[in-house]
């Protein structure tokens, strides 16, 4: 396996630092591993046990066979756990000043400052930076990561903790279950509304490294948060595997939006596991990004347990070289009118791939509920591919299901018609595409709008020819 | 300024079908120039093809404006040139909005670290689209996208008056539009005329000629221009149609290309 990673001039963050962690687990996974990892956080019994039960069913289950190619993916060429620093940083200062100038370069302190109530940066295993506005914290707002959780307010996460994914979900969340480390927690109270979103951020900086967050959110009833998480990574010429597990808990009013923006380097597997439960007239929004890895497997969903939940998936997928975009939505009915919507827009450029897998299920109580849902892929050139996989399941008579998928290419017409105004080739089509994603690029806070359209135009560069 | 723009001997084919078979014209700033035929006898490939849309090849002939090859340059060089196309069937774009693809399109014309304000690009387009009689919020419409045929027009002459070219080809800028529309349309026109600019109008009704009076008009057929004249050309056309060049030139069939209107 090739040792000297070439730096790819296509991805921004594909720098890495020099910083040495303090602890590495190495290579491969073994029971003993998943015990040191417990005891190295002093954790209580119980996840132990979890955790080490989660090993064995993450041993038995098969790989999947569906989705995108995971041929290449060697769980013993992977590093589960690396411990970047002693503990946690309340001020940008204290922060080991390698992973500071790794986060300077990603503009995490700044965007703090300008437009977030609270930031958590998480480096390889273990969350490094840690901030939340007073205010929040007065009103009761838990944020935190899920180590220090576990500490603090052991009873309620006990309570929540892999009640919506369980480790028997699929294998990645059995992996997960068994070597999580970092991710947020976040708790709001009845009633309280943060105004300004929470932030997230994730860095992966070794070579064959794992990271396994993950994320608790409980909106308790007639609460608001925002979630937001942006991911980004170092090329290297071998494998890193991102395997997170996040779980929400809507409660009855609540509302929880939860916007991601993944831009992987080109050499992560993303296998990620993102469920919701959205009680009485609760609302649970996804919003996801993924740009670039190599093969990302997502699906986001929302389960509309109670009466007038409103679930939603608005998501992108832009694939290019050697790039493949296995993503999704599903959305389980199980109450009555309960409604939900699923917006996809995929980009394939350059030989990439986009596949959407989706599932909407309507159960025996799901009378009058309805979903609406839209995949529209945008495809830039005759190498690249896309592919619909929708899935309905109906038991229920009274329902509406409405489905509706395009496939277009950036058409001859359009381009001369803007360049005939004087736009070059390659503005043009970064235009057509950025309207494209327009839908997307809305609903994300302002900043991020920016940087995503930032992001899209650096993608776009140079893919005619 | 002295704006020139000369096309000699213009031949375009599309898939292997020549459709202009050796164009001629030359135009002066000021000056307005029509273009009229039936259906199906090359206009809007002419105009097409001057512009470099991809589907047509040009074959033999030249285009300059003052002096330059038009017909070496890429499509957006050619508008950064001078050159613009009101186009008969202008493309929707979904997410662009009407402002963002206009100022991008100045900017384009201004360079990096040029560009133009926001206040003042703001300010220039309400006062166009107010003297189009364009409802504001068409500013934050999508470009193009649910126009109607009449919406889409009156965009293609604030574009044309936005971007300020030194040549302006108007494609049949006057089909599906109603009287009132028409006469905003030729306003628009009328308030571009000036010395350095010129313009080619293509339609095949006179009408709009009523509000734009043309310097020069010539009949299209079969890929060639058949006849030119001035402005009593036109009203001769109003009044007696086309049957009487074609006996004239003892033309049967006038278009080219048949099963394609180009």
């Amino acid at each position: 396996m090739a040792k000297q990673a070439p730096i790819s001039d296509e991805y921004q963050y594909g720098f890495r630092d020099e910083h040495k962690s303090i602890y590495q687990s190495g290579k491969g996974l073994t029971k003993e591993i998943v015990t040191s990892i417990s005891k190295m956080k002093n954790e209580p019994e119980w996840m132990l046990e979890f955790r080490l039960k989660a090993f064995e069913q993450f041993e038995k289950m098969p790989m999947p066979t569906w989705g995108g190619d995971l041929s290449e993916l060697d769980f013993n060429d992977i590093q589960y756990y690396v411990k970047p620093s002693e503990g946690q940083s309340k001020t940008w200062e204290e922060v080991p000043s390698e992973i500071k100038e790794t986060f300077n370069k990603l503009g995490i302190p700044e965007a703090e400052q300008k437009f977030l109530a609270g930031v958590s940066a998480q480096y390889e295993s273990e969350v490094v930076y840690h901030n939340m506005q007073k205010e929040l914290e007065d009103q009761g707002v838990i944020f935190m990561d899920t180590d220090t959780a576990l500490r603090e307010h052991p009873e309620i996460l006990r309570e929540h903790f892999a009640k919506v994914i369980p480790p028997s979900d699929n294998k990645f969340a059995a992996l997960n279950s068994a070597v999580w480390s970092g991710g947020s927690f976040i708790y709001v109270p009845k009633g309280v509304k943060c105004e300004v979103p929470l932030q997230a951020y994730f860095r992966i900086n070794s070579e064959n490294m794992g990271q396994f967050e993950r994320t608790l959110i409980i909106a308790d009833e007639g609460s608001f948060v925002h979630y937001v998480e942006g991911c980004t990574a170092p090329v290297y010429g071998t494998n890193s595997l991102h395997s997170a597990v996040v779980e929400i808990i809507v409660k009855k009013d609540a509302r929880v939006r939860y916007t991601t923006i993944q831009n992987w380097s080109s050499n992560i597997y993303n296998l990620v596991t993102k469920r919701a439960v959205a009680e009485e007239n609760a609302n649970m929004e996804w919003v996801d990004g993924n740009i670039g890895s190599k093969l990302t497997m997502k699906y986001p969903a929302v389960v509309l347990k109670g009466r007038g939940a409103k679930g939603s998936v608005l998501s992108i997928a832009v694939a290019g070289k050697d790039q493949h975009q296995h993503a999704g939505a599903k959305m389980i009915h199980l109450a009555p009118d309960t409604t939900s919507t699923i917006i996809s827009k995929s980009i394939s450029k350059h030989g990439g791939k986009v596949t959407y897998q989706g599932l909407a299920s309507f159960g025996r109580k799901a009378t009058g509920a309805k979903s609406n849902i839209k995949c529209d892929t945008l495809i830039l050139d005759n190498q690249s591919t896309s592919d619909t996989i929708p899935y309905n399941e109906i038991l229920n008579d009274d329902v509406t299901l409405e489905h509706e998928a395009t496939v277009s290419k950036v058409s001859e017409d359009q381009l001369f018609y803007l360049m005939s105004r004087g736009l070059s080739e390659n503005e043009a089509t970064q235009m057509i595409v950025m309207g494209f994603i327009e839908p997307f690029t809305k609903e994300l806070p302002m900043e991020y709008a920016v940087e995503m359209n930032r992001l899209i135009k650096f993608e776009m560069e140079g893919s005619i020819g | 300024m002295a704006t020139k723009f000369v096309i000699e001997g213009l031949k375009a084919e599309i898939e292997g079908k020549e459709i202009l078979k050796g164009i001629n014209l030359e135009m002066n700033g000021g000056e307005i120039h029509a273009i009229m035929g039936p259906n199906g006898t090359g206009k809007s490939t002419l105009a097409s093809a001057l512009m470099g849309h991809p589907k047509y090849e040009v074959t033999e002939g030249t285009a300059t404006l003052n002096g330059e090859d038009l017909l070496e340059m890429g499509v957006d060089e050619r508008a950064l040139a001078g050159l613009f196309l009101a186009m008969q069937y202008p493309s929707e774009i979904a997410g662009v909005t009407n402002s963002d693809f206009l100022r991008s399109a100045i900017n384009a014309r201004r360079g990096e670290g040029n560009e133009i304000s926001l206040i003042k690009f703001i300010r220039q387009m309400e006062g166009s689209m107010k003297g189009l009689e364009m409802n504001p919020e068409f500013m934050h419409r999508y470009l193009n996208e649910g126009f109607s045929g009449g919406e889409k027009k009156r965009n293609e002459i604030l574009q044309m008056m936005m971007l300020d070219p030194k040549v302006v080809i108007l494609d049949e800028i006057d089909s599906g539009l109603d009287i009132d529309a028409l006469r905003i349309v030729a306003a628009g026109v009328n308030q571009m005329r000036s010395e350095d600019r010129g313009f080619l109008i293509i339609t095949h009704y006179q009408r709009l000629l009523n509000y734009i009076t043309p310097d020069f008009v010539h009949v299209m057929m079969q890929g060639r221009i058949v006849k030119s004249g001035g402005p009593e050309l036109a009203a001769r056309l109003e009044q007696d149609g086309y049957d009487w060049i074609k006996e004239e030139l003892g033309i049967t069939d006038e278009t080219v290309g048949q099963e394609q209107e180009a």
